[in-house]
C-alpha cells in the first residue's frame, strides 16, 4: 500500500503529465524495457561468469550467469602473458596522446571560425568541412601515408585523424552560442590580444564542450581497429581492440589460445577467450556511467546540426 | 568617354580596395589566421594531399611499380569494375542490407524513445536509459565477440538456454548460416544503435509545449491519443531530418561491423563494399578497382548528402550543410 503511494507522489511531482494511477499501461512499458534492458546486460554478465568459472563447469553447460567453481586462472593468464597488458598500456597512451592533440587542432579550427569578422570564413569553412563529405577511399589513402613514409608506425594511427570536422562543428556552434560579442569586445578594449581572450576567457568558459569532445576523440581511438588492420604490421604497434579481434576471431567454437607459453595457460579457450572480452571491455564499464552525461550533452549539441 | 574613364577607374580601384581590407583584416586577426594554419596544414596534408591518387582510375596501378611503371588505360578499369560480377553482387547486397537497417534501425529509437517518455518513475527511467546507452560505446570487435560468445551453435548462451529448456536438439547456426546470419547482423546493429538514437528525440520531446498535454488531459484523450496527437507530430521535423541523414548514408559500408561478425559461412551476404574494397585493394593488390570502387562510393555519397540537404530544406527543416 505504502509503495503504491509512493509512486502516486512521485508521479505526481513529475510535473505537467500528472497522472496519479499506475496503469496497466505503464507496466506493460516497463516490461518491454527492462527485457531490452536485460538484452544490454545479461550478456556481460554470462560472459563474466563464464570468465571466472572452471573448466569443467563451463564445459559442462552449467555457467549461466552465475560463476561456479570460481578461480582467476585465465585472468592469471591473461597478465602473466604480459602481450595483451602491454597492448593495454600501449592503447591507453595512444589515445591519450591523440585526445590531446585532436582537442589543439579541433580549437585551432574552431574558434576562428567561430568569429562571424573572420574574413574569408566561408572559404575556410569550405576547405575544413569537405573532406567529412568526400573522401579519396582507402587506396589513396594507403598510398598517401605510404609516401609520407608512416606505414607501420604510431603515428598513423594518431595524426591522420587528430583534426575531426564533426567535433569541429560541435565546437564551433558551442562557441558560436555560448561566447557573446560583447564579451570580446570589453577584452579588447583592455587591450587583450585574441590568443590571451581564446586562453583566458574562452576556453575557461568552454569547459563542458571541452569534457564531450575529448570523450568523443578518446572513445573513438580506442574503439576503432580497422586502420590497426590497413596501415599497421608489426604486432607491438597493434591496439587491444586488434589484439581482441585476432584472439576470438575463430567464429564456430572456441578454438584460438593466442597467448605465449610463457603465461602457462590452464584455462580452455572459451574460458579464456571469455576473460580476455572483459579485460577490454571492463575498463569501459567502469568509467561510462561517470562520462555518460558528458556524451549526451555532447549528442545534443552535435544534433544541432550533422 | 570621359564618364565612362571614370567608372571604369571606379570598377578597378574597387578589388584594390577589398585587397586593402583583407590586408588590414590580416593584421588585426593575424592571430586567428595563425590557428587556422594548424588545422589547414592538418587537411591538406592527410586529406587534400590523397584526391591525386585518384587518378588511378584511369591507370593499370601496379604497386610493385608505382606510378611510372603502370600504365595509363583510359576507362578500361572502370569498365572492367561495372562488369565485375562481384562487384555488383557486393553492391546489390550492400544496398539491401542498408535499407533493411534503415527500415530496422531507424524507427526503434523513435518508438523507444516515446516509451522512455512515459515512464514516471525517475530512478526507472534513469537506470535503464544508462544500460540502453552503453552499447554505443563498445566498439566493433567487443560487440562480435559477444554475438558469438552468445550465439555459438554448441556453447553460445542462447543455444544452451534453449537446448536446457528442451526447446531445440541441436543448435541454432545463428551466425553460421546466411539468413540466420542476416537477421542476427541487421538485429545486432538495432541493439547497438537504439538506445544513443532515443536521446536527440527525447530531447526534441521536451521542447513540446506542457500545455498541450495538458488541455488533451482536460478534454478526456488518453495516454495512446496524446502520443500519436502530440507527441508524434511533435518531433515530426526531428524524425524528417534523421530520415534524410540516413537515407544520405545509403551507400556507406562499415568495415568493422563486416569484419567482426563475418565468416566463412555466410560469405554471401558478408562479402559488401567495405569488404570487396579491403580484399580486393589492400590484400589482392588491385588498387585501381579498389579506387574505382571508394570513388563510386564517395561520389554517390556527396551527391546524397546535398539532395538530403537541398530535400531538408524544403521541407523547411535545418539544413546539414
Amino acid at each position: 500500500m505504502s509503495k503504491k503511494k509512493e509512486k502516486e507522489i512521485e508521479s505526481v511531482s513529475d510535473g505537467s503529465r500528472a497522472i496519479t494511477k499506475v496503469h496497466t499501461s505503464d507496466v506493460v512499458i516497463m516490461v518491454i524495457i527492462t527485457i531490452l534492458c536485460l538484452t544490454c546486460v545479461l550478456p556481460f554478465l554470462h560472459l563474466f561468469a563464464k570468465s571466472i568459472s572452471s573448466n569443467s563447469m563451463v564445459m559442462a553447460k552449467k555457467v549461466f550467469f552465475w560463476p561456479k567453481q570460481v578461480t582467476f586462472d585465465a585472468y592469471t593468464s591473461i597478465f602473466r602473458d604480459g602481450a595483451m597488458v602491454y597492448s593495454m598500456v600501449y592503447s591507453a597512451i595512444v589515445t591519450v596522446v591523440f585526445t590531446l592533440l585532436g582537442m589543439i587542432a579541433c580549437t585551432c579550427a574552431a574558434y576562428p571560425l567561430s568569429k562571424k569578422r573572420l574574413h574569408g570564413r566561408y572559404a575556410f569553412s569550405f576547405i575544413l568541412m569537405f573532406p567529412m563529405y568526400f573522401s579519396a577511399g582507402l587506396i589513396p589513402t594507403y598510398l598517401l601515408y605510404k609516401d609520407l613514409h608512416m606505414l607501420d608506425t604510431v603515428w598513423v594511427l594518431i595524426l591522420p585523424l587528430i583534426y575531426s570536422p564533426y567535433n569541429m562543428l560541435i565546437m564551433k556552434t558551442y562557441f558560436q552560442a555560448n561566447l557573446p560579442d560583447s564579451l570580446e569586445e570589453s577584452a579588447k578594449l583592455d587591450g587583450a590580444s585574441d590568443f590571451q581572450i581564446l586562453f583566458r576567457i574562452a576556453l575557461p568558459l568552454s569547459k563542458p564542450i571541452i569534457a564531450t569532445l575529448s570523450l568523443f576523440y578518446a572513445v573513438g581511438r580506442w574503439n576503432s581497429y580497422a586502420d590497426n588492420k590497413y596501415y599497421i604490421q608489426a604486432d607491438t604497434l597493434k591496439m587491444i581492440q586488434y589484439r581482441l579481434s585476432q584472439m576470438v576471431s575463430s567464429a564456430t567454437e572456441a578454438q584460438t589460445t593466442t597467448l605465449s607459453e610463457a603465461a602457462a595457460v590452464t584455462s580452455t579457450p572459451e574460458v579464456l577467450q571469455a576473460a580476455a572480452i572483459m579485460f577490454v571491455t571492463i575498463p569501459i564499464i567502469c568509467i561510462y556511467p561517470f562520462l555518460q552525461k558528458y556524451f549526451v550533452k555532447g549528442a545534443m549539441v552535435g544534433a544541432v546540426k550533422g | 568617354m570621359g564618364k565612362n574613364k571614370k567608372e571604369a577607374e571606379a570598377q578597378s580601384t574597387l578589388p584594390n580596395e577589398n585587397r586593402r581590407t583583407f590586408a588590414k583584416d590580416l593584421k588585426r586577426d593575424w592571430q586567428l589566421y595563425l590557428l587556422l594554419v594548424i588545422p589547414i596544414v592538418l587537411v591538406i596534408v592527410f586529406n587534400y594531399a590523397s584526391y591525386p591518387g585518384l587518378r588511378m582510375v584511369f591507370y593499370d596501378y601496379k604497386p610493385a611499380r608505382g606510378w611510372n611503371g603502370s600504365k595509363f588505360v583510359g576507362l578500361k578499369i572502370i569498365q572492367k569494375v561495372f562488369h565485375d560480377r562481384k562487384f555488383l553482387g557486393s553492391l546489390s547486397t550492400t544496398l539491401i542490407f542498408n535499407l533493411l537497417d534503415l527500415a530496422l534501425g531507424f524507427p526503434m529509437p523513435i518508438i523507444l524513445a516515446l516509451m522512455l517518455n512515459e515512464l514516471r518513475v525517475r530512478w526507472f527511467k534513469k537506470v535503464s536509459q544508462t544500460i540502453l546507452y552503453l552499447p554505443h560505446f563498445l566498439s566493433w570487435v567487443i560487440v562480435g565477440s559477444v554475438a558469438y560468445a552468445m550465439f555459438r551453435p554448441n556453447t553460445g548462451l542462447v543455444n544452451m538456454m534453449l537446448m536446457n529448456a528442451g526447446l531445440i536438439d541441436s543448435g541454432i547456426p545463428f551466425l553460421t548460416e546466411k539468413w540466420h546470419w542476416a537477421v542476427a547482423y541487421l538485429l545486432i546493429y538495432v541493439w547497438q544503435t537504439m538506445g544513443w538514437g532515443t536521446i536527440i528525440y527525447l530531447a526534441a520531446i521536451t521542447s513540446i509545449n506542457g500545455e498541450l498535454y495538458e488541455a488533451a488531459m482536460i478534454d478526456g484523450a488518453n495516454r495512446w491519443q496524446r502520443m500519436t496527437n502530440i507527441t508524434l507530430p511533435g518531433i515530426r521535423g526531428t524524425v524528417v531530418t534523421m530520415l534524410i541523414m540516413n537515407l544520405g548514408k545509403i551507400m556507406g559500408s562499415n568495415f568493422e561491423r563486416l569484419d567482426s561478425l563475418q565468416n566463412t559461412q555466410v560469405r554471401d551476404f558478408s562479402y559488401q563494399l567495405a569488404i570487396y574494397i579491403y580484399e580486393k585493394g589492400l590484400q589482392g593488390a588491385k588498387f585501381s578497382e579498389a579506387t574505382v570502387v571508394g570513388l563510386f562510393q564517395s561520389v554517390i555519397g556527396l551527391i546524397m548528402v546535398i539532395i538530403a540537404d537541398r530535400v531538408a530544406k524544403k521541407l523547411g527543416e535545418e539544413g546539414l550543410l
